[in-house]
């Protein structure tokens, strides 16, 4: 079945798959944004503990989504894992760290005897929630705007100095945060994060009082969420972009490209636009209706949408998705970057699990949610976090 | 030109993955068996329907618990470590070892941390045989995700199903199913998911054999070592046997590392297996820092040969043969291997250099080069020992892979007497009397862990200085950074790590204080 396709169309396919877990893994991180409130919607030990549990049953779905994320990058583009992960070793180290931290908190908070106590696990919930969110975000940024590297496949030869792929500063990744269009979708994936992470509480939590300061703080970060949102996507729209002229592999600057790849694929943009328009939709319906508690359904979807249409921005309509801008001709495309025919249509074949995993996720996230989190289940739950 | 590498970089950076990977070896194997032996407790309550089972499937759900979340904190560093410190590796084989990886991902992890929720949250909520599934899915889930690592890790050490690809300077695969399916596969999963499973029984039996010890949970002890103590006996059987099997692929695909796990210098017919030795500190060649001598050893006349090819005389090749050359015997030697895997790297930058030249008459020769037969099986096979200048650089640390070998192989018959033993007494019922018995068990559980960390020290500094087994030496690997930054790393994981560790253990032994609830 995929031997027909060309090798073209096995990167391009492999880009959709890629993207697709970028916007699942974008949708999930509610998880993290959840963990930065649990001190604003969470005023004592009971309600904290209740917020706590709730995330709990979700945090390893966005820890397995990234490190699924993470090697399908790596199987089908691995001249970008070898590049930026190796490149930008401080950024990607920060982010792992953050994760470090993460996975061992939820388990260990609430454990006797645990050392640290669980003021510390709290602390590690909230830096995974903000650390994680705004470098992940920054990181991605970078699709956009570019970062310092170069790449020469003949290094290996070169005996006493055999590395392909370098970086080409001393901030090894961390000179992204430094700019001012990487920080705004930083930001835009923090805020947007703990959005997602208040409608999953509203759906998820039946406790009048943390629901009651959940409402509240929508309105709070929705606000922040829509100025550098739309910021972002503005100076995204407008800002010159790295083309790649199809025949000779050239990569060169092309003023308001993503803008030209939206016009390009209406499809995309189709995409683009009602991701936006039902994150907002589950957001202003949440506000306005007493007890709907279905925002993370709608917002949850356009985030996956958005996200999936941004990630198509970067990689299709001869768009070079890792510009470097050191060396625009060491930039890395879907064609230049990806794994031999053979890997992909191997590969491919994997991918055909994709819905079967997605099923029985939904099976069985509906089996555990059928009740909602209250009290009285914290107090005799037999396993809680 | 050698001497230009930056040394210190490449040992900071393989003193991070081994810390790293060492870290995550403490609490994977106890997960990959302690999940198949809680899914047997749990299937046993499902079909007695006794109460008491389900108490005790939940005692060790929740050690299991503990126990997982630390696998998975530590785990996340290795995948992304390939990229961060190991850049060039990425890319030269990263179109073969990303797809395991991936497949990992999405097959295996998902399994297990979707189930893992049920598990854990849903007893009350989903029907017992629901609940019973998951709780296999999750040992399924977790022993699947250790087969595609262990596929990735047997490729590193005999890598097969793949070609060198010389216009995009990497290996490409050209058989998936001869990586899935390379014997040293099937043999790395088998031996090293059964060190896990006897790991486990001997971690249950050492903490069942503690509370019989303090007179209490009798009825949890004594069920729990009846499952564990069958579990570990049939495991044990499975892990010697593979090991068996492993031993003997070792000496064709990697026969450094079985010279080196024997401390065999001078190869001979009818060689002996040294049973117990203790390596002389003092160098037996000035030339080498790795030669060492042994200063008292026991050893069983002629088995080594039988245990590398099947009979008495058979000639087992030692480190100097393999360094030096044996012509008689067909080996060639590494200053040999040396200038062939220069031959080969000189002709891809030749064939770059033309390329870019476009001069197209020495581009298709140079790539008809790189396809002739006679080219891949006596130079492009030894492309890795083009970065080498030292013919003992290919000595792996000696006395480290002799002693991990021993170590692995003596504890591992050790578990298989004491799990025997236990089983043995319960059996006649008479097991809360035999206290040196219990005792030795508790004090087995640290002893499980040296093994199954040996075994892997073995694997991976056995084979040194490869990442890739003769295609490339770890200097040629390691990405283009300043070793500040990873020292800086490495210090980072090394405390966050050890500091998780003490929380965890804390945790541990504070639930097993409090027991089952």
């Amino acid at each position: 079945m995929f031997e027909s396709l060309s090798y073209l169309a096995l990167q391009q396919y492999w880009w959709a798959i890629i993207s697709l877990l970028g916007a699942l893994l974008v949708f999930l991180l509610f998880v993290q944004g959840g963990q930065t409130l649990l001190y604003t919607l969470g005023k004592n030990e009971t309600e904290r503990t209740i917020l706590v549990n709730s995330l709990g049953r979700k945090w390893e779905f966005t820890f397995t989504t990234l490190v699924t994320f993470g090697g399908a990058f790596f199987a089908s583009f691995p001249l970008f894992y070898s590049t930026s992960f190796g490149g930008a070793y401080w950024v990607w180290m920060i982010i792992l760290f953050c994760f470090v931290i993460q996975a061992v908190a939820y388990e260990y908070r609430s454990k006797p005897a645990n050392v640290f106590g669980k003021r510390t696990f709290e602390t590690f919930l909230y830096i995974n929630g903000a650390v994680g969110t705004i470098l992940l975000g920054t990181a991605v940024a970078t699709f956009f705007t570019g970062s310092a590297f170069s790449i020469d496949f003949s290094n290996i030869t070169r005996v006493s100095d055999p590395a392909i792929s370098r970086w080409e500063t001393p901030y090894r990744g961390l000179e992204a945060a430094l700019n001012i269009h990487n920080l705004l979708l930083g930001l835009t994936v923090f805020f947007l994060a703990r959005i997602q992470g208040i409608l999953y509480f509203i759906n998820n939590v039946q406790h009048d009082a943390i629901l009651s300061r959940a409402k509240k703080s929508l309105v709070w970060n929705t606000l922040p969420f829509l100025v550098v949102f739309l910021t972002y996507v503005i100076i995204l729209l407008t800002r010159k972009g790295f083309a790649v002229d199809p025949q000779s592999g050239n990569v060169y600057y092309e003023n308001f490209k993503y803008m030209h790849n939206l016009i390009a694929m209406p499809a995309i943009a189709l995409l683009f636009l009602s991701g936006t328009l039902l994150v907002l939709y589950g957001i202003i319906k949440t506000i306005l209706s007493d007890g709907y508690c279905k925002g993370i359904w709608f917002s949850g979807f356009g985030t996956t949408l958005f996200v999936f249409s941004l990630f198509s921005l970067a990689g299709y309509n001869n768009t070079a998705y890792y510009p470097s801008s050191f060396d625009l001709q060491s930039s890395l495309t879907i064609t230049n970057s990806s794994s031999s025919h053979y890997t992909l249509i191997t590969m491919s074949y994997v991918s055909l699990l994709v819905p079967f995993v997605l099923a029985y996720i939904f099976y069985a996230w509906k089996s555990i949610n059928r009740e909602k989190i209250t009290s009285e289940e914290i107090q005799t739950g037999s396993h809680i976090y | 030109m050698f001497e230009n590498i930056d040394l210190s970089l490449v040992n900071w950076s393989r003193g991070q993955f081994a810390l790293t990977a060492m870290y995550h070896w403490i609490f994977v194997p106890l997960t990959l068996g302690l999940s198949f032996i809680i899914a047997i407790m749990e299937t046993l309550y499902v079909r007695t329907g006794r109460e008491e089972w389900k108490k005790i499937t939940k005692f060790w759900m929740t050690l299991f618990g503990i126990n997982f979340a630390i696998g998975v904190a530590t785990g996340i560093i290795l995948e992304f470590q390939f990229g961060t410190n190991w850049s060039n590796y990425s890319w030269f084989v990263g179109d073969i070892f990303g797809a395991p990886l991936a497949i990992e991902g999405i097959m295996a992890f998902f399994l297990e941390s979707t189930f893992i929720a049920v598990m854990f949250f849903g007893w009350n909520k989903v029907s017992k045989k629901f609940h019973l599934v998951s709780t296999w899915l999750v040992a399924f889930g977790s022993n699947l995700s250790a087969l595609w690592i262990l596929v990735a890790n047997a490729w590193m050490q005999k890598p097969v199903g793949m070609h060198f690809n010389p216009d995009t300077a990497r290996n490409e695969m050209l058989n998936f199913w001869e990586v899935l399916f390379s014997p040293v596969a099937v043999n790395k999963f088998l031996h090293t998911i059964t060190s896990g499973y006897v790991l486990a029984a001997v971690f249950v039996v050492g903490i069942s054999a503690w509370y019989l010890l303090k007179n209490r949970e009798h009825f949890l002890a004594k069920r729990s070592i009846l499952v564990a103590g069958v579990f570990g006996i049939i495991s044990s059987l499975m892990l010697i046997y593979s090991g068996d099997g492993s031993t003997r692929q070792i000496v064709h695909v990697q026969p450094m590392k079985f010279a080196a796990l024997e401390g065999l210098y001078n190869g001979q017919e009818g060689a002996g297996l040294v049973a117990i030795g203790i390596m002389s500190t003092a160098p037996g060649d000035t030339n080498s820092r790795n030669v060492k001598d042994f200063a008292f050893r026991i050893e069983i006349p002629n088995i080594l040969s039988y245990m590398a090819y099947g009979h008495f005389d058979a000639f087992v090749p030692g480190i100097n043969d393999l360094v030096d050359g044996n012509p008689q015997k067909g080996i060639i030697s590494v200053a040999e291997k040396i200038d062939r895997g220069k031959f080969a790297l000189e002709s891809l930058a030749q064939l770059k250099d033309a390329r870019d030249k476009g001069d197209a008459l020495t581009y298709n020769l140079l790539k008809a080069r790189f396809n002739d037969e006679d080219f891949k099986n006596n130079y492009f096979r030894y492309f890795g020992y083009g970065f080498l200048n030292d013919p003992n650089s290919v000595i792996p640390n000696v006395p480290v892979t002799f002693y991990s070998f021993h170590i692995m192989v003596g504890l591992g018959l050790f578990f298989l007497l004491l799990l025997s033993l236990v089983l043995f007494n319960l059996f006649r019922n008479n097991l809360e009397n035999k206290k040196l018995l219990l005792r030795l068990s508790i004090f087995s559980i640290p002893l499980t862990y040296l093994a199954s960390q040996s075994g892997w020290v073995l694997a991976e500094l056995g084979r040194q200085p490869w990442v890739i087994q003769d295609l490339l030496p770890t200097m040629a690997a390691v990405s283009h950074i300043n070793t500040s930054s990873v020292k800086i790393t490495f210090f980072l994981f090394a405390i966050l790590f050890t500091a998780l560790l003490i929380a965890e253990l804390s945790i541990i032994f504070k639930q097993i204080k409090i027991g089952p609830k």
